[in-house]
């Protein structure tokens, strides 16, 4: 049943009046006291937008400039053109509501965008007025800063030159993962390898200045700031420069020998001048291994009075510890030992050949102690037959200069396996790989892209910085590794699984395992480690039971990959 | 006959003058021209007074009057008063009010017969007006506006209202006061109809935006089409004859 009620007020309620311009009968309720028509007529509520404008487009890369600063790339009728038109009557259109907006077509080669765009206003007392009205936009052509840059062959407004002045690249194999973990090349433009080092570009000043701190941070550098002015606008005053950081890494690397001189090493607290570096973090570690001294070399005050590495890895050989004692003292991970070493057979030669050695028994003192059993293997400087030219060597007395100095422990049988790392890291080049220079997959990381100033050294060197990485948990927690794929380290897997029954069965289970070898081998004689380089006959070597494994928690998944194997998965 | 003025750049005449059948004030100005546009059509049948009314231009929102009187509001000076009984007519009774709502312009609407006052009115003030202006009083609204002068605009031939008064209220109003009622606008769609236009019953004066159609509004209403004061005396006169035949 539809109730229909008489309201006597509803008619009532309604008044009407004359429009004030145009006389026709309307309704009282719009405030104005005009009809629609005439207050569409009196009223202008687009008034004081701008109905042309201009929109910037960069003729080289195709991007059209959103106000202020940025470039962007747009199709045309687009949602982002769309947005950049309407920024530019962005100020106006504050003042109404806007509606909607649509691209009005126009031919493209006329350089014009149309835009319909409505609003609405509130013009009097609860009047509020739609209304449509076309915006123009005139397409300027013209070139980004980037392209005008490009054009000038002027890509680059700061440069941070990092130089090393060594025969090898660890330290920059090093300095890469450093980089990687702190995500200190995001700015950066291009990475040029140059003799000793790497020049990092930069498109902003600060973003080098960034880099120089980044590294002052994490290794001992002096660094020095240089301009030169490309142009200069006499009339506003200003000019464009170019900045270059040249930043000088300490040449002295981890592991190197150093022979202080004598005045420089007193003022150290009296540590021996002859030295290994044990460390190298944002200053120089310097350990006496005789004594287990130690002495912090920070870079300001290496570089007044700078020294050189009297022998680096490269010179190191390989020693059979014979036996080793603990002599007491401890600091750290360090503990003082006497050892008893000989050179490994290949130079076994060569002992008789200097007749230094009486039977090639090498007495010595040692930082590693802690680590070291007799049987193992380690890399030491043999300085009986050394021949340094060196002024602070040369003032050394001369008598306590030991035969050996031994720096560290190496595991060359685990090295023969060859095994497949279960492990890998990630390069600067990988990541910032251009289209230009992508061919090359050569090199390692941000080293001999090109190429390489000598690719074999390059290729010993990062095997070499791997090892660092392995054996070295310090070093390892400074950097990011990343599983290996995945069929790699199921390989890996198996292989680590037999290897493990494998040293079960031998020498029982348990972290002793290496003190229950060494008495193996004492006992048998059998198991003596035959070392020769040329010949492979290692098919029964023991490996060494303290080779330090990295724990598969310790990686990262390898994030470029990690997309793609979980793709397959699902579709499995 | 209506005519479009203004006060100095404002369109808001009502404000600054106030017109009835036996006299008309307007304010000082700067110029004479406000003045001059009464004077040429009024000065041969009444008085235009210059005033001020409390040292204000305001003249027309704190007045109210009709034939019989004049109401001025407290802050009324002595000078300001004997200058008013000095120019206007003896039959024109003057009276000052104590009275809080002081803008008696806005609070009170009148014509010769009736008067609609702001509801919230003093009693004595009521009386006042009652005896002053020998009109009924009927406390009322228009269009909810409780500022009765602002929004209306009464001669004897008719009255003028706020446009969104709404058509219930226009038959009420137009019953107590007995004349017919139109809502409209003055000075193109305001609907402050008081500040915008000053009426008696021959002539009327309205802002200078008033538009054609409003002007046309006004006359209809007002009755003032095709009448000069001539025409209106001579009307009088018939009806007066009438009266007395």
């Amino acid at each position: 049943m539809v109730a229909m009620d008489y309201e006597p007020d509803a008619a009532g309620q309604e008044s009407y009046i004359l429009c004030a311009d145009c006389g026709t009968v309307i309704s009282s309720a719009n405030g104005a006291g005009l009809c629609v028509g005439c207050l569409r007529n009196t009223v202008d509520i687009t008034e004081g937008i701008p109905k042309e404008a201009t929109l910037n487009f960069c003729r080289g890369c195709e991007r059209f400039l959103s106000p202020p600063q940025t470039w962007v790339t747009a199709q045309p009728e687009s949602r982002e053109l769309l947005a950049i038109c309407l920024k530019k009557i962005a100020r106006p259109l504050m003042k109404v509501r806007l509606i909607d907006a649509s691209f009005i077509w126009t031919e493209p080669h006329s350089r014009r965008i149309k835009i319909k765009v409505t609003i609405q206003k509130e013009v009097l007392a609860n009047t509020v007025l739609q209304q449509t009205f076309e915006l123009l936009l005139v397409v300027h052509t013209g070139q980004c800063p980037q392209c005008t840059r490009l054009a000038a062959k002027n890509t680059w407004k700061a440069s941070v030159q990092v130089r090393q002045k060594v025969t090898h690249k660890r330290t920059f194999l090093w300095l890469e993962q450093l980089i990687l973990k702190h995500n200190a090349h995001k700015d950066t433009i291009n990475i040029n390898e140059k003799r000793d080092g790497l020049d990092f570009f930069y498109s902003e000043r600060n973003n080098a200045i960034k880099m120089v701190e980044f590294l002052a941070g994490v290794v001992p550098v002096r660094s020095k700031a240089s301009e030169q002015l490309i142009s200069s606008d006499t009339h506003s005053n200003t000019s464009n420069y170019k900045f270059t950081y040249s930043v000088e890494i300490v040449p002295v690397c981890k592991d190197d020998l150093v022979c202080l001189p004598r005045n420089q090493a007193r003022a150290w607290g009296n540590i021996s001048p002859l030295t290994i570096c044990s460390r190298v973090g944002n200053t120089v570690h310097l350990l006496d291994p005789m004594t287990l001294q130690q002495t912090d070399v920070t870079a300001p005050v290496y570089w007044r009075q700078p020294f050189d590495s009297l022998a680096t890895v490269t010179d190191l050989v390989e020693f059979i510890v014979l036996d080793v004692e603990p002599s007491g003292p401890v600091r750290g991970k360090y503990v003082l030992a006497d050892a008893q070493v000989t050179r490994s057979s290949s130079s076994n030669n060569n002992t008789d050949d200097d007749g230094m050695g009486d039977d090639g028994i090498f007495h010595t003192r040692t930082h590693l102690g802690g680590i070291l059993q007799p049987g193992d293997t380690v890399l030491g400087y043999h300085l009986t037959n050394a021949n340094f030219n060196n002024d602070a060597f040369d003032s050394f007395d001369q008598d306590r200069i030991p035969d050996v100095i031994l720096v560290k422990k190496t595991y060359p049988n685990r090295r023969k396996k060859s095994k497949p790392r279960n492990w890998k890291l990630r390069s600067i080049a990988k990541e910032a790989e251009d289209v230009a220079e992508g061919g090359n997959t050569l090199g390692r990381g941000a080293l001999g892209r090109k190429g390489g100033v000598d690719q074999r050294n390059v290729e010993r060197d990062y095997e070499l910085f791997l090892r660092d990485l392995e054996e070295d948990k310090e070093m390892r927690a400074a950097v990011n590794l990343y599983k290996a794929n995945q069929e790699a380290k199921e390989a890996d897997d198996e292989d680590d699984d037999v290897g493990m029954g494998e040293t079960t069965k031998k020498s029982g289970s348990g972290m002793k395992g290496g003190k229950r070898r060494t008495g193996v081998n004492g006992g048998t004689g059998e198991m003596q480690v035959d070392e020769d380089m040329g010949e492979g006959t290692d098919a029964d070597d023991e490996e060494e039971e303290d080779f330090p494994e990295i724990d598969i928690n310790e990686l990262l998944e390898h994030f470029e990959e990690m997309d793609m194997e979980d793709a397959t998965e699902e579709v499995q | 006959m209506a005519v479009r003025t203004q006060f100095e750049n404002s369109t808001d005449i009502g404000v600054f003058s106030k017109l009835t059948n036996a006299y008309c004030l307007t304010a000082l100005a700067s110029s004479t021209n406000f003045y001059s546009v009464f004077e040429s059509e009024l000065s041969d049948v009444i008085p235009i007074v210059h005033t001020t009314i409390g040292g204000t231009r305001i003249v027309g929102r704190l007045t109210a009057g009709n034939r019989h009187g004049l109401l001025v509001p407290s802050t009324t000076t002595d000078q300001e008063l004997q200058h008013l009984r000095n120019s206007l007519p003896p039959s024109v009774a003057i009276q000052r009010i104590e009275e809080r709502l002081s803008a008696l312009g806005n609070v009170i609407a009148c014509n010769d017969y009736v008067a609609l006052v702001h509801p919230d009115i003093d009693r004595e003030t009521e009386e006042i007006i009652a005896d002053t202006l020998k009109v009924e009083v009927f406390r009322q609204t228009v269009a909810s506006n409780v500022l009765v002068g602002s929004y209306c605009a009464l001669s004897n031939q008719g009255g003028l209202v706020h446009p969104k008064t709404s058509r219930s209220e226009l038959d009420e109003l137009s019953s107590l006061l007995q004349v017919p009622l139109v809502a409209g606008t003055v000075n193109r769609g305001s609907e402050v109809i008081g500040a915008g236009l000053v009426v008696n019953d021959w002539c009327a004066f309205t802002g200078l935006d008033t538009t054609a159609t409003e002007i046309s509004v006004i006359e209809a209403t007002f009755r003032l089409q095709g009448q000069t004061s001539a025409a209106v005396i001579n009307e009088m006169r018939d009806s007066l004859i009438d009266h007395y035949a």
